[in-house]
């Protein structure tokens, strides 16, 4: 549900990790103050503290797992077992064939787009090349309502169709799996877009003029070695489209299409059982858990890639006039259909209601957005940042195990950390009351839970990751030789952190920040499901006038979601500009 | 009767895209049926391009390209790369590293059926000696062994011409040495003909017949090894394929009067033109002789040699290379003794020659 690059970002990354393993030079980075006993200024910086940093994180993403997996042995009530009878096969096999259909239709878009942007010429190239990421920037629930409120019954396309061939003429129904996929599939394919052009792109020419220099023609090159090359990250795309598929929320709900997101949201607030709805829960851990293995199997095989430095000459593939303008057609066509029309149709929806609607209490959805979204922000890059300097002082394998852990929140969907976080703060809460009573003659009420520290709590597991990537790669700049020459040049320990380490950080900081705001402003279930009475964001604004099929009246949040969901695709256009191809 | 001509090329000319200059002009050359071609130059001079030419990678905007015999590339045919039967070895290998070193060398071969195939593919693993590695994958190998298998997969389909571009340039020294002897045999083996491109004069003369030396896109000199060093046709090719002095003279009676002596006017250049005479640093021999206006400095041991720098009295600087034990003391005075059986002779106008910060001639450099 949420279109961000930074994730994709970070499969690149992981695609990356073998490669970089084998180009590692033999230093380990080096601890940012020696603990040895010349430097007396920064002996603090010696306590073990450091090395608990990255354990407790990854103790903070154990709970809410180890909690909604333990549900699953725990007895079951009458809700579970009427849930089982009558919801269960339905909810897998809808997981199933939405899983299905959106894999195969991102992976045929994202990776036919990706082949030809990356290597052929074609009447508008340059302009597409950036122009297909911008489906990221809507939500797939932005698009969803869109798409229903244009091809439902009542919507425009088909009453014109009617007026135009007479009443009996059938279309097909959008609220259908056909729908659901359509919708996720425009608003996911980017990821496999990028990922696939990354992979296109990094294979540079050479792969494909060896293959013709072996006397095969470029479809049996693309067949047997640019895709089966372009494997691990075109499975990475793919990976991130199916966690986005399971964690999505909020397009089947609009959709009515019952998966295990909206079942847990039922359990939990229309039969108001949470421990069927944290079993639900545990079931798609599971599934994502096995998805998780699987992921790590395929991304082991990228030691097989090599990545190349690439020549930049050699032409791309001259298309004949004929098939490129149809190629040009067919990338026209699913921009229109996955980005001008839905921000064209949004646009007329706003200025419909804007007068009507637009009042005080946009300023209070508003100002949760952005504070959540800040608060948010400020916390999961700190804790980003306190990960990464751990990892730098102490890169024991255990300390490499617990950032790996620390940052599996990116595969938890937002309904299963909603449960997850929630059970074991009650917990605290009744004891943190219990306590007050007996100690201070004093009701505490609740302090986690229902409160904004349960969401910033959930925010940071989910999206640690999304911080975590470019904050990393920002530090891996700071070589150890970067640091020795500023000892030799007498400047240690806080003048260096703020002469050198900072300025070198702050890119790295800014875009962390940047993903993991626009992350929170756009998300929807951890908010609806874990915030304070009263604390409606944008997206929540979206989820209740959606939930009434008032389709116009969502558009003017949903118009500032989409807004906001440009920044982190500027910064990623700005950070994958090289191309390994001929202009 | 002559060899036949495998690759020909007719006055082809290649531009860069987006600018009036041309990355290869007006070239033409014949390489012959097993004959091993190197095409030598700095960088920029239009080597690789030649070479992605003739493999079909790109296409000349003037003149002819012949494989075997049939029209490949001008400016009304193009025959696409898969369709030319060539072989190539890349810098980088470009070794598919979702394939192992088996599937690599088979990969070209889909045309024949499977027995074929293994037949093909431990014959060619047998000749680069790598059938003990044929199921490891390419990150699994050496450098040296990474090319090996792109060498074997380029000539498994027993291609017309094999084409290696810098093929040694990602070897470490030691290993580059090695592999040279061990291609050349390879080659000789298989009876191949083949173009090689490099910018490192000793290998072009170690590997190949004959040596094609490239300058800013235009062909310079094609000859045999030998007569590229000991005769060059310019002064840039005579700078470039080795040390080489240069000492001015003066046309006078059929001779050639220089600081160090006369030379034969062999291309009877006019009296009173002004010429530079090239000095190879074996062509001299020193003779200690306190009288000598001729001083010793500077002598730099190279292990199997020693090469010394001649201040000559008008400040022109020399080098000798002298025998490895034979040491001389800095400053020593010495007489040359010239081993010249050519002389290369350049007239001084060309505008190619220039003085350096100390009144010493060298050849302009270039860029």
């Amino acid at each position: 549900m949420k279109g961000d690059p930074a994730r994709v970002a970070f499969h690149v990354q992981s695609a990356l990790r073998h490669v970089e393993k084998m180009n590692r030079s033999s230093h380990a980075p080096q601890p940012l103050f020696s603990s040895n006993k010349r430097s007396v200024y920064l002996n603090w910086t010696g306590l073990s503290g450091w090395k608990l940093i990255p354990f407790s994180v990854a103790v903070l993403v154990m709970i809410p797992l180890a909690v909604v997996l333990f549900s699953f042995f725990t007895p079951s009530d009458d809700i579970w077992q009427h849930l089982v009878n009558t919801l269960l096969g339905r909810l897998l096999l809808n997981t199933f064939w939405l899983s299905l259909g959106v894999l195969g239709g991102t992976a045929l878009l994202g990776i036919s787009l990706a082949w030809l942007c990356a290597t052929c010429d074609f009447p508008l190239r340059k302009f597409f090349n950036w122009a297909l990421m911008l489906p990221m920037a809507i939500p797939a629930y932005v698009t969803a309502f869109v798409a229903i409120g244009l091809l439902d019954f009542s919507g425009p396309v088909q009453t014109n169709l009617r007026s135009w061939f007479g009443e009996d003429l059938s279309i097909p129904e959008i609220r259908s799996t056909g729908g659901v996929v359509l919708v996720m599939t425009l608003a996911l394919y980017p990821y496999v877009y990028l990922l696939a052009r990354n992979a296109f792109l990094s294979q540079g020419r050479r792969a494909m003029e060896a293959v013709q220099s072996l006397g095969h023609g470029r479809w049996r090159g693309f067949f047997r070695v640019a895709l089966p090359m372009g494997r691990p990250w075109i499975f990475g795309g793919l990976m991130l489209v199916l966690m986005e598929t399971l964690a999505d929320f909020g397009t089947v709900s609009i959709f009515n299409y019952d998966t295990f997101a909206t079942a847990i949201y039922k359990a939990w607030f229309g039969f108001f059982s949470l421990s069927s709805a944290s079993q639900l829960a545990s079931l798609l851990i599971l599934i994502v858990f096995v998805l998780l293995w699987v992921e790590q199997k395929l991304t082991a095989r990228t030691r097989y890639t090599q990545v190349e430095k690439c020549s930049a000459r050699g032409d791309r593939i001259a298309l004949r006039p004929l098939t490129g303008w149809l190629v040009c057609a067919y990338a026209s066509a699913v921009f229109l259909t996955a980005f001008v029309i839905p921000v064209t149709q949004l646009s007329v929806w706003t200025m419909q209601v804007f007068e009507n609607d637009f009042d005080v209490r946009y300023f209070s959805f508003l100002s949760h957005s952005l504070f959540l979204g800040g608060m948010g922000a400020l916390l999961t890059v700190g804790t980003a940042l306190l990960l990464v300097y751990a990892h730098r002082l102490h890169g024991s394998p255990f300390n490499r195990l617990m950032v790996r852990i620390a940052t599996l929140g990116y595969a938890l969907p937002g309904t299963v950390l909603a449960v997850g976080l929630f059970i074991p703060l009650a917990w605290l809460d009744n004891k943190l009351i219990a306590l007050g009573k007996a100690w201070f003659s004093w009701d505490l009420g609740l302090i986690l839970n229902g409160t904004l520290t349960a969401m910033l709590l959930a925010y940071l597991i989910r999206f640690l990751a999304v911080a975590h990537h470019p904050v990393q790669s920002a530090i891996k700049r700071i070589t150890p030789s970067i640091d020795e020459t500023s000892r030799s040049l007498r400047v240690s320990g806080f003048s260096m952190l703020r002469k050198i380490h900072l300025p070198i950080l702050r890119g790295g900081l800014l875009t962390a920040a940047t993903l993991v705001f626009v992350d929170i402003m756009k998300e929807m279930p951890i908010t609806l499901m874990t915030r304070p009475f009263g604390w409606d964001t944008l997206a929540i604004r979206i989820y209740e006038m959606t939930s009434e099929g008032e389709w116009e009246r969502a558009a003017l949040p949903a118009m500032v979601l989409v807004l906001t969901g440009l920044f982190p695709i500027m910064l990623l256009t700005r950070n994958t500009r090289e191309d390994g191809y001929g202009k | 009767m002559a060899n036949k001509a495998i690759i020909e090329l007719l006055h082809v000319t290649r531009r860069y895209r987006n600018n009036k200059s041309s990355a290869a002009h007006d070239i033409s050359f014949k390489v012959e049926e097993g004959e091993v071609l190197a095409l030598l130059g700095p960088s920029g001079s239009g080597k690789t391009t030649l070479l992605r030419l003739i493999a079909g990678f790109e296409a000349p905007d003037q003149g002819e390209i012949f494989l075997e015999g049939r029209e490949v590339g001008s400016g009304t045919v193009f025959v696409p790369p898969e369709r030319r039967g060539i072989g190539m070895v890349f810098q980088d290998y470009a070794l598919f590293p979702h394939l192992s070193v088996a599937a690599n060398v088979v990969f070209g071969l889909s045309h024949l059926n499977r027995r074929d195939q293994a037949r093909k593919e431990d014959e060619i693993l047998e000749l680069v000696g790598l059938s003990s590695l044929r199921h490891r994958y390419p990150h699994e190998l050496s450098g040296g062994q990474q090319q090996r298998v792109a060498l074997a997969r380029a000539l498994a389909p027993d291609p017309i011409v094999l084409l290696l571009d810098e093929p040694f340039s990602n070897l470490d020294p030691d290993m580059r040495t090695q592999m040279q002897r061990e291609v050349s045999s390879i080659l000789e083996k298989t009876g191949s003909t083949a173009i090689l491109v490099t910018h490192d004069h000793e290998e072009a003369f170690a590997m190949a017949d004959q040596v094609a030396l490239l300058n800013e896109g235009e062909l310079e000199q094609h000859d045999t090894p030998e007569v590229i060093y000991h005769t060059p046709a310019s002064p840039f090719v005579a700078d470039f394929v080795g040390k080489a002095d240069f000492i001015p003279g003066i046309v006078r009676n059929h001779l050639i009067t220089t600081e160090i002596g006369p030379f034969p006017n062999k291309q009877e250049l006019p009296t009173g033109t002004e010429v530079m005479v090239m000095i190879r640093p074996d062509d001299i021999d020193l003779i200690p002789n306190p009288r000598a206006e001729n001083t010793l400095f500077r002598r730099q041991f190279r292990g199997s040699e020693n090469v010394y720098r001649i201040l000559l009295p008008s400040g022109q600087v020399l080098h000798s290379s002298q025998h490895s034990l034979t040491v001389y003391p800095d400053q020593t005075k010495v007489e040359l003794k010239l081993k010249v059986t050519h002389t290369v002779v350049f007239e001084k106008s060309t505008g190619i020659f220039e003085k350096d910060a100390y009144g010493r001639y060298r050849v302009r450099s270039r860029g």
